[in-house]
């Protein structure tokens, strides 16, 4: 039995009160959907948080999960994003062994490369942290492995709607 | 005005109009029993927390008001939990307090405590642990709107003890309006779906209506019976909507599903259109789903838009209020020419009437020396009873031969519980409908397994006089598992007898305070049903004695095709297997 999976992005948007998340999560788990990744923090209105969901499809309709979700009475507003019209970001903390300058020195050409940033030092260990696609991260989180990932947190999805490129004409 | 947070709950529930609630005292609530002495609300003091919430339940089916459940901290909540999962599952207003360890005690395992909000989460439609004594006013409000509107449900308010103590005051106000920022539920439905709708009845050769409960908790028993008698077009009731719709009336086929009526179940499979009004393509329903009604489009309007397309996709989704949209519906149809705009259906009609002559209910005769047959008790029960007596019924054989044998003719006048199936639902459930509706007889039809599971709500009953009458069809066995061991595990039956001398149901029902009749033979069914009737100041129980072999017909086997429906044996062709077509 193969599942490809099939990933689709919601944002969502909540009242930020106790248990709110535990909501969400056991409507996921109650119903049978199933989560890849979730961020979730307060927004610039302190009243309300904002969830992004990274959320598996291919064994449930994604009609189902937001109208599931839109029950929820904590829930405000939900929005599924578009991966072509939206512009999406990760965040990657990663510790890797480094023992050898030569190995120190590879590392340090990958994270040039990607443009990602040395944070900590050790004698034989660097952390180091990336922002960028879900792809990109994918790509740099392979380069590395090689090099032994001690350690390595990544923090699920954000998103937000691509901006529009030409202001929109009087119809 | 300073007020403390007790007093402050029982005013709050004053303040809804409130007038009963059930419920049992201890350690948490404790606070708030003191100040209900004073109060006007009338509490019905249960034996078992769970009969608390399956009367609220009975009330709000039988009144159309939100039923009250109070109870404490721990395994009283705990107790709660099916009866809120119940009300969930076939969307009953109720709001049910509970009392939790004081606030500073939380998440230490105190004594009685239990995460109350995070066990009942998918148990309720929304619920609530309080924080702050000053928020129990608007809370409670919130909580009564909420379980309410929209679809209804259950929702459940976890007050800590620090909040109700006599020190914990505050200013009372009344809320004015309701703090739910994500909540708002659609009633009108889109009126370009109305008109599409409509079109799509007017064109349709095979239409069947498709009611359940939502006819009856949007009101609009009413609003489907114009609808169908201005279409000329057949009515399937479910389980949920039993009275929603006459059942004497010529275009109601009766109840379809699993032990639905033949004819109301081949409707639905050959019908060209479905006009799913309230109902929810309940697994129950549909038989295996995708060789369910396979040649019909589907109309479905439902209150809950998270319903629409969950189970069959619909052409013609509405979300909304059925009573709203239904009288929208019968404008545009009127619009589109009424009854005249139709196509001729004499073959539809000609088929249905065909399947009702050859496949009505049916049942044997008594077989002297043996048991009685449990659809002769229900038919003659329904006989000796007035037509708005409200019937209750708990899980099982005795469930179906209630909703199959029993005319309803009027709305509100069947109480069961239809989507969790909660063995033991009658008898706490004819408690909570007689208690909101003193004036009319109440009838408890319950299994000897149901019985056995929340009979002490018969002394709740007795002593605070609320003269329901039970009728146990007594075949001394867990009759719908047996059915099932019989027809599929090769009548291998496993731990389903009960037992038929253990225990003395007369004695027992003496002992809580009721009257108690024992029927053996079918001459003595009429008159102690008679006997019963003219008992006013306790509640009855009868023992009826029915034969175990009795099995509810017809019958869809789960997972087959609802065109695979069994009859009752002896209408079954004798070359066939026992499936008609």
């Amino acid at each position: 039995m193969s599942h490809i999976p099939e990933f689709h992005t919601i944002v969502v948007r909540v009242e930020n009160k106790a248990g709110v998340l535990a909501r969400i999560a056991g409507l996921f788990s109650r119903r049978g959907f199933n989560i890849e990744s979730l961020a979730v923090a307060p927004t610039d209105d302190d009243r309300f948080s904002r969830i992004t969901i990274v959320v598996d499809v291919a064994s449930t309709s994604i009609d189902q999960v937001v109208k599931q979700l839109d029950k929820l009475i904590n829930v405000l507003e939900i929005r599924e994003l578009d991966p072509e019209t939206s512009v999406e970001r990760e965040l990657m903390m990663t510790t890797l062994s480094a023992p050898t300058p030569e190995a120190r020195r590879e590392i340090i050409d990958l994270v040039q490369i990607f443009d990602a940033q040395v944070l900590n030092v050790g004698f034989d260990q660097l952390m180091v942290s990336l922002v960028g696609s879900q792809r990109r991260l994918d790509d740099f989180e392979a380069l590395l492995s090689r090099f032994g990932i001690i350690e390595i947190q990544r923090t699920g999805k954000i998103a937000l709607s691509e901006l529009a490129k030409v202001e929109p004409t009087e119809s | 005005m300073q007020i403390n947070g007790a007093q402050a709950v029982l005013k709050a529930l004053e303040h809804e109009g409130v007038e009963t609630v059930f419920g049992m005292p201890g350690g948490a609530i404790l606070p708030v029993y003191d100040p209900l002495i004073e109060s006007s609300i009338r509490h019905i003091l249960v034996r078992h927390e769970q009969g608390a919430g399956h009367m609220a339940s009975g009330y709000a089916h039988a009144t159309g008001k939100p039923g009250v459940a109070i109870v404490t901290s721990g395994p009283a909540a705990t107790n709660m939990v099916t009866a809120l999962l119940d009300a969930m599952m076939d969307s009953i207003p109720m709001v049910c307090i509970t009392g939790q360890v004081a606030l500073p005690a939380i998440g230490t395992d105190a004594f009685q405590e239990a995460d109350t909000t995070g066990i009942t989460m998918s148990a309720t439609k929304h619920n609530y642990l309080v924080t702050k004594v000053e928020d129990i006013p608007q809370v409670i409000h919130d909580a009564f709107h909420l379980a309410t509107t929209g679809r209804p449900g259950p929702v459940l308010v976890d007050i800590p003890k620090d909040l109700v103590l006599p020190d914990a005051v505050f200013e009372w106000y009344e809320p004015t309006g309701h703090d739910l920022p994500g909540y708002n539920p659609k009633t009108e439905g889109d009126p370009a779906s109305i008109a599409e709708a409509s079109k799509m009845i007017m064109a349709a050769k095979r239409p069947v209506i498709y009611s359940g409960g939502g006819i009856l908790r949007s009101r609009a028993a009413d609003e489907l019976r114009t609808l169908a008698e201005m279409t000329d077009i057949p009515v399937v009731t479910t389980l949920m909507n039993r009275g929603g719709f006459p059942d004497d009336h010529e275009l109601n086929l009766g109840m379809p599903g699993m032990h639905g009526n033949y004819t109301a179940v081949m409707a639905m499979q050959e019908a060209d259109l479905l006009i799913a009004l309230g109902a929810r393509f309940d697994d129950r329903v549909t038989g295996a789903r995708d060789k369910f009604a396979p040649d019909a489009k589907v109309i479905h309007v439902d209150i809950d838009p998270a319903e629409l397309g969950k189970v069959r996709f619909a052409h013609v989704p509405i979300a909304g209020d059925a009573k709203s949209i239904i009288t929208e519906m019968i404008k545009e149809i009127e619009k589109l020419g009424g009854a005249d705009g139709q196509p001729d259906r004499d073959a539809w009609r000609q088929t249905l009437s065909g399947w009702q002559e050859k496949y009505p209910l049916v049942y044997g005769d008594h077989e002297p020396g043996k048991l009685l047959k449990p659809q002769f008790v229900i038919e003659k029960l329904a006989e000796a009873c007035p037509p708005d007596t409200i019937l209750c019924s708990g899980v099982g054989q005795h469930q179906m031969w209630a909703s199959q044998y029993w005319t309803f003719n009027h709305p509100y006048t069947w109480i069961n519980s239809g989507g969790l199936g909660t063995m033991g639902y009658s008898i706490p459930a004819a408690v909570g409908a007689k208690a909101g509706m003193p004036d009319r007889m109440v009838w408890a039809v319950d299994g000897d397994g149901c019985f056995q599971m929340t009979s002490q709500e018969l002394i709740t009953a007795a002593v605070e006089h609320i003269p329901v009458k039970v009728a146990i069809l007594n075949n001394s066995w867990l009759g719908m598992v047996r059915q099932w061991q019989e027809l599929f595990y090769d009548e291998r039956f496993s731990e389903t007898h009960f037992g038929s001398e253990i225990p003395n149901y007369k004695m027992w029902a003496e002992a809580m305070g009721c009257v108690g009749f024992r029927v053996d033979s079918p001459e003595e069914v009429v008159p102690t049903i008679q006997k019963a009737n003219e008992i006013n100041d306790r509640p009855v129980v009868i023992d009826f004695r029915t034969q175990a072999e009795e099995n509810v017909y017809p019958m869809v086997p789960a997972g087959a095709s609802n065109s695979e429906v069994l009859v009752d044996p002896s209408q079954r062709d004798a070359d066939s297997s026992g499936e008609t077509s």
